[in-house]
């Protein structure tokens, strides 16, 4: 232990130096995030412009570290992986409406309608199964989708099998907390005498709703869709699991991976433009504090 | 605003339903591990213990266990430390670039796991390290930090900074404001974002799968590695039914940890 005069002496210089204070308590986890993982994501980049080139015998290839857009090329010249693009970001958005939609009124239950003693155990039932292993849930899924022996096969005599609809409903069901908690959270901040007033005023409950509940929701609502859309966006287990021969971009990122890593890299690229993009759009509703 | 009595309990009939829906599928994983069939087939049959003692004895999963377990007890002690740090840094510091920080302490959960996967393998490569423990647990902290900076962040903004003005006056200094004072009042937040942060780093797979060595296999890898072997069906039930209670109890003392605090601060 340091003694006590020592301990006042820095104490005193500490509180007179407020950007001291603060370089200490930011150093350590601002050059984590900047040193492992801005600086990955750089490097990440730099791997993009690399590229595999034919070796002149035409028998290997080399590695190529010369800058080029090769890889970008590629992925812009050949539909199948613009294909892929497109059918992994249309899965993301009919994933974030599932759970919208899905959200909506449990969390409305929960917030608005339910007991205090009653609210307080749903959030908990909502918000455990989050944690009880995402692989786990997968597999289960497998059991329940199964075309040949499983639960929905064999209890209601139809399953959407292994395919696109079983994995969009697979992910739907994964990331459905992450949208129910937030929605959830901005409806309790919500006062009620707001939903009274409204009613006074001769509104409906169907018009309170869309033009009271809905606009204060709206980061809310953003901060669920930034986990469910981004989750699906890079997902490749379970394409692996339910999703039979269903191709995400995770899937083509995860085989390239090992073959090719510098094209790897650029189709990685496209998920983190969309993030940004989302993520700054996002911002300015006000959803990032609701994270 | 008027809910009709029809309208409430339909609503409370949806609720029950999506509830019934969330837990089913891991009910089901935790009653196939006492099956007698070997298939995950409907319906199930029988109760056996069978499998859950030729798992004890399985060296499999055990290996995969420990593995796990380290990496996540690692991965949630370091993001502890930076994310309870960042937190006071952006809750009780006003500086230039601070919406940058903030913005960028998000971004590992934001970006999918595949993009901070495959950023931080490339990111290893570059340096010339090799992918070891070391490396899956710099990787797990990274997005771990997010977690415990969140729960301290809004304990802290709830805190009413005059009780450290007060302590101040009083003659303490900045320790034992901390030591008396801040520190018991956040330290419920402490130990819910580092469960959290466990649990978050036990359950993870897409990361791992990038920055883990080559047969480096922690437990859900164990579990996907295994699923699609038919024979080994009963001991994939058995280990997930462990994931899940070893991710959700941590989760659960989270929660009330956090549910206790909110109305000793007085709201």
């Amino acid at each position: 232990m340091i003694g006590t005069g020592l301990r006042r002496r820095i104490s005193r210089v500490l509180w007179r130096r407020p950007r001291l204070r603060l370089g200490l308590l930011l150093g350590g986890p601002l050059v984590w995030l900047l040193v492992a993982y801005i600086g990955s994501l750089i490097a990440l980049l730099v791997t993009s412009l690399y590229h595999y080139q034919d070796d002149p015998t035409g028998l290997v290839q080399h590695l190529s570290t010369s800058p080029s857009a090769t890889n970008y090329r590629r992925l812009l010249d050949q539909h199948v992986y613009r294909d892929v693009a497109f059918r992994t970001i249309g899965a993301a958005l009919t994933v974030t409406v599932i759970d919208l939609l899905v959200a909506l009124p449990v969390a409305f239950y929960i917030a608005k309608l339910a007991a205090p003693w009653l609210r307080r155990v749903l959030v908990v039932a909502v918000t455990m199964p989050l944690w009880a292993g995402y692989l786990v849930k997968g597999y289960a899924w497998r059991a329940i989708l199964d075309p040949a022996g499983g639960v929905l096969h064999q209890v209601f005599g139809h399953s959407p099998g292994f395919g696109l609809s079983g994995t969009t409903l697979t992910l739907a069901y994964l990331w459905l907390p992450y949208m129910i908690i937030p929605i959830y959270a901005g409806l309790e901040r919500l006062p009620n005498s707001l939903l009274e007033a409204s009613t006074d005023l001769g509104a409906k409950a169907a018009t309170t709703f869309a033009r009271i509940v809905l606009p204060q929701l709206l980061p809310s609502i953003v901060a669920g869709s930034i986990f469910t859309f981004a989750l699906t966006l890079g997902d490749f287990y379970m394409n692996q699991i339910v999703g039979g021969t269903t191709q995400f971009l995770g899937n083509v990122v995860y085989r390239e991976f090992s073959a090719n890593l510098p094209f790897a890299a650029a189709y990685a690229t496209l998920p983190i433009v969309i993030m940004v993009a989302y993520l700054l759009g996002a911002r300015s509703t006000g959803a990032l504090e609701e994270l | 605003m008027y809910v009709s009595r029809l309208a409430r309990s339909v609503l409370g009939a949806f609720t029950a339903l999506v509830l019934l829906v969330l837990y089913f599928p891991i009910a089901y994983i935790a009653r196939l591990s006492v099956n007698t069939a070997k298939t995950y087939a409907w319906p199930p049959r029988g109760f056996t213990l069978e499998w859950w003692r030729a798992a004890a004895h399985a060296s499999g999963p055990r290996d995969a266990l420990v593995r796990s377990l380290e990496t996540a007890l690692l991965a949630s002690t370091i993001a502890l430390i930076l994310g309870t740090l960042a937190s006071f840094a952006l809750t009780r510091h006003r500086f230039f670039g601070r919406n940058v920080v903030s913005l960028m302490a998000v971004l590992p959960i934001a970006l999918p796991g595949i993009v901070t996967g495959i950023a931080l393998n490339s990111g290893f490569h570059r340096v010339g390290v090799n992918l070891s423990l070391f490396t899956l647990v710099v990787a797990h902290a990274t997005f771990c930090i997010v977690i415990v900076y969140n729960n301290v962040a809004a304990r802290l903004r709830r805190l009413a900074p005059s009780l450290e003005e007060a302590s101040a006056d009083l003659g303490a200094d900045i320790f034992q404001t901390f030591g008396y004072v801040t520190f018991p009042l956040m330290r419920s937040a402490l130990v819910a974002g580092g469960l959290l942060a466990f649990a978050l780093s036990f359950d993870e797979i897409i990361v791992t799968t990038f920055t883990a060595g080559a047969g480096f296999e922690t437990l859900p890898l164990w579990i996907f590695n295994n699923m699609f072997r038919p024979n080994n069906l009963p001991l994939v039930n058995v280990v997930a039914t462990v994931v899940v209670l070893l991710s959700i109890v941590p989760v659960y003392i989270a929660q009330r940890l956090s549910d206790g605090v909110v109305g000793a601060t007085g709201h």
